[in-house]
């Protein structure tokens, strides 16, 4: 089980939040594990997923902390909801032709793309949970593992009821910082699990 | 800091279109920023020139309502806006100060600022726009530089968000829990002609909420809470003070009878006077205060952060108590240190006035015979040494003088200690310090700015040789300017706080503490103009601080005291509140 814990961060696209975002987390003594950002559906908002190497309690303190930067619209932990939270990896591996079809057959496992190859190498594209990288990862170490690079997780809750969305967001909106776990429970039974996680 | 531009002053922006039916007010981005201090109730700005705001200072003398201090350092133009804001609740410091080494200087007064939550607005001059991160001649990078010790800081790259942007930083700086917020103003821009518009209304932003309601169910609880308490004791920091909650605390402690104690920080949250007055709690607090607090079932904490100063050893803070309750504007100091069975998160005067109609009169006899009882085994004193003053004879002369009419600026150390103790603050507002960051220096320069706060009150700066000297060069402002501040250099010929933790904490090794030498300070003060004097004998104080407040301008007034004189009661470090060692 991955230790760190997962915060999604909704934040005014502006120059610098990155960096005050960043710069919070260091100074009050967390570790980022992974740290993804991007647009959302609102192009003043952006979308950050961080994951926190932290126990429970300092994770609260970080994002009581974050939720204080002026640039933080809001912030939620979601480690203990209901999720999709993937990242991207694309590795390229060494891959002489008698190793290819061994190695294509782990990939058809873990419904992995082939994005490019050459006569001895090729890279591949895995998306997917932490968990299941890792286990392709070292699945892939023995064949030869030219180099990697891997996104940081991004996440959405599951189900209507989803935490933090833009679309929730007035300005009389109940203040950040407490952690609404379980937003998403009363959807269980009605989402699936689509993504063929290992 | 004047330095050559390397390069020649940018051309202003190309002229914007002009709505042909709105007449606008066409002016340059310096003239928009000067426009928008005004419409923010600015009237006094403390700053230093250099060449990336040279066009804030081209305009500034068309507003003669903005009276400019021009001080000697840029460090003293934070303290002084520091001070201005601290000492007026409602207003907001303004600094002024050029790029690079200017906005670096501002670093420590900001981090001041942000660690007693006090507003300031620093505007810095950057170089333009184009030469950002070129390394340009006086060029750094401020935003960066002062993140971690600001609220929030802008940089300003279009000559449209001048106004909006100074708008929102003055409501980010005074709402909420306060704080400093960085304007860094690209001398190009300075130079751009816009349209001066300035906001109407309400700011309003979606990262920047107002604070929560407190919830009327916790309130319930701990009026109940209070109903069941049988050692009950309340402790106020500055937050009560910044939401101008006193008149309700004092309320809540004479209904359910609650004993007061008070940080550093929230000294003059509650009269000392009152018979329900504790003291200063934790490292350098009253013993009484920590034994209340040592043996307390409920603990009711009201605007503060609750640090390492409060609690000494964080284990030996409050054990007994059954209800730890904490109310603080801001959430993420709850639970920072001590964790509270019940919090509210809300700004201190709203929940102190929704909690009292639900608070029922009640009076625990046993406890407050408890209490008296540990006032009189544990007063607050110091011993008296023959053939040495001691400051707080100083102290004392100069309240039995001012009463609860004089402002007391403590800067840090020992003397920050005594000023607190040793003066009988009776009203909110009458004692200012550097509670948080303990930042030496800060007294002189910040009671500059407390004067043009409170131009009919008399203004004590309560300072050590050591902290003097850290900012003395704005003797030269004060005198500049003739403010009526009285400066008591309580000289010890050394870093006496430092001194005492070296004699008692560090094998008794005294090692660079001795301020043996320093300069003449009469001969000093009179070099700058300052009336000045000095003394060593008990009999002159009274004498001496008599001319002083009745001189209309600065005074520097040396008061050699005992050099050994100590800080007490204090825990020794690492001890936790109830080993408190008492003056003897």
């Amino acid at each position: 089980m991955n230790p760190s814990r997962l915060v999604s961060v909704l934040v005014e696209n502006k120059p610098g939040v990155l960096n005050r975002v960043a710069s919070m987390i260091r100074r009050r003594g967390f570790n980022i594990d992974s740290l993804s950002v991007g647009a959302t559906e609102d192009p003043t908002v952006s979308r950050m997923t961080i994951a926190v190497h932290v126990g429970r309690q300092a994770a609260e303190q970080a994002t009581k902390q974050l939720t204080k930067l002026i640039d933080v619209i809001t912030i939620e932990d979601i480690t203990e909801m209901r999720k999709v939270a993937h990242e991207l990896m694309l590795i390229r591996m060494h891959a002489p032709a008698e190793q290819r079809s061994e190695i294509l057959a782990v990939v058809g496992v873990f419904v992995g793309r082939i994005v490019d190859i050459a006569a001895s190498s090729m890279v591949i594209e895995i998306t997917g949970t932490t968990e299941k990288i890792d286990t392709f990862v070292e699945l892939m170490r023995p064949y030869g593992i030219t180099e990697m690079a891997r996104s940081g997780a991004v996440a959405l809750v599951r189900g209507d009821q989803a935490g933090i969305r833009l679309a929730d967001l007035g300005l009389e909106a109940e203040p950040p910082g407490g952690s609404r776990v379980g937003a998403g429970a009363a959807d269980a039974g009605i989402t699936a699990d689509t993504t063929g996680d290992i | 800091m004047i330095g050559a531009s390397p390069q020649p002053a940018s051309a202003p922006a190309p002229p914007l279109e002009t709505p042909a039916a709105v007449p606008a007010r066409r002016m340059t981005g310096a003239q928009i920023c000067l426009e928008s201090l005004l419409r923010e109730g600015v009237d006094t700005i403390f700053g230093y020139p250099g060449g990336a705001n040279l066009y804030l200072y081209r305009w500034l003398p068309d507003y003669p309502n903005l009276h400019h201090i021009l001080v000697r350092h840029e460090q003293g133009a934070a303290h002084a806006a520091d001070g201005y804001a601290r000492s007026r609740r409602g207003a907001v410091g303004v600094c002024f100060a050029t790029s690079g080494p200017g906005a670096l200087n501002l670093v420590t007064g900001l981090g001041t600022a942000f660690m007693d939550s006090v507003p300031v607005v620093a505007i810095t001059g950057q170089v333009p726009v184009s030469a950002i991160g070129t390394d340009s001649f006086q060029e750094s990078d401020v935003i960066g530089s002062t993140m971690s010790v600001v609220k929030h800081s802008y940089l300003l790259t279009r000559v449209e968000d001048i106004a909006p942007t100074i708008k929102e930083a003055f409501h980010v700086a005074r709402s909420g829990r306060p704080g400093p917020v960085v304007i860094d103003f690209p001398k190009d821009l300075q130079a751009a002609i816009g349209e001066f518009n300035y906001p109407e209304g309400p700011v309003r932003m979606r990262s920047f909420p107002p604070p929560p309601q407190p919830d009327p169910d916790k309130l319930r609880e701990i009026a109940r809470i209070i109903k069941e308490a049988k050692r009950p004791v309340i402790l106020s920091g500055r937050g009560v003070l910044i939401s101008g909650a006193e008149q309700e605390l004092l309320e809540l402690s004479h209904r359910a009878h609650i004993p007061v104690g008070w940080t550093l920080l929230g000294t003059g949250a509650f009269p000392l006077q009152d018979s329900l007055a504790l003291q200063m709690v934790g490292f350098m607090g009253a013993g009484y205060t920590n034994k209340a607090v040592c043996d307390a079932d409920v603990v009711i904490m009201i605007g503060m952060r609750c640090d390492d100063r409060v609690t000494t050893r964080l284990d030996s803070f409050a054990p007994r108590v059954e209800h730890l309750i904490h109310i603080d504007i801001d959430p993420a100091e709850i639970g920072k240190s001590v964790v509270p069975h019940l919090s509210v998160v809300a700004d201190a005067k709203t929940a102190l006035s929704r909690l009292l109609p639900m608070v029922e009169p009640k009076r625990e006899h046993e406890w407050l015979t408890q209490i008296d009882q540990w006032k009189e085994e544990h007063p607050v004193h110091y011993v008296r040494r023959e053939g040495f003053l001691q400051p707080q004879e100083v102290l004392e002369a100069m309240y039995s003088r001012c009463k609860d009419e004089a402002i007391v600026v403590a800067d840090v150390g020992q003397n920050q200690i005594w000023a607190a103790l040793w003066f009988n603050y009776a009203k909110p507002g009458l004692f200012l310090n550097s509670g948080g960051l303990g930042t030496m220096g800060y007294a002189f320069p910040a009671s500059m700015g407390v004067k043009f706060s409170n131009p009919d009150r008399t203004v004590f700066c309560v300072v050590g040789e050591g902290g003097f000297m850290m900012n003395m060069q704005e003797m030269a402002t004060m005198v500049e300017n003739n403010i009526d501040v009285n400066v008591v250099i309580l000289n010890n010929a050394s870093l006496g706080m430092v001194r005492q933790f070296q004699d008692d904490f560090y094998d008794g090794v005294r090692s660079a503490v001795d301020l043996t030498f320093t300069p003449d300070f009469v001969k000093l003060g009179e070099a700058f103009g300052m009336k000045a004097m000095t003394t060593r004998r008990l009999e002159d104080v009274g004498p001496m601080l008599d001319e002083a407040i009745a001189h209309h301008g600065p005074v520097l007034l040396n008061f050699d005291i005992d050099p050994d004189a100590n800080v007490y009661p204090i825990v020794p470090l690492g001890k936790g509140m109830l080993d408190f060692v008492e003056a003897s």
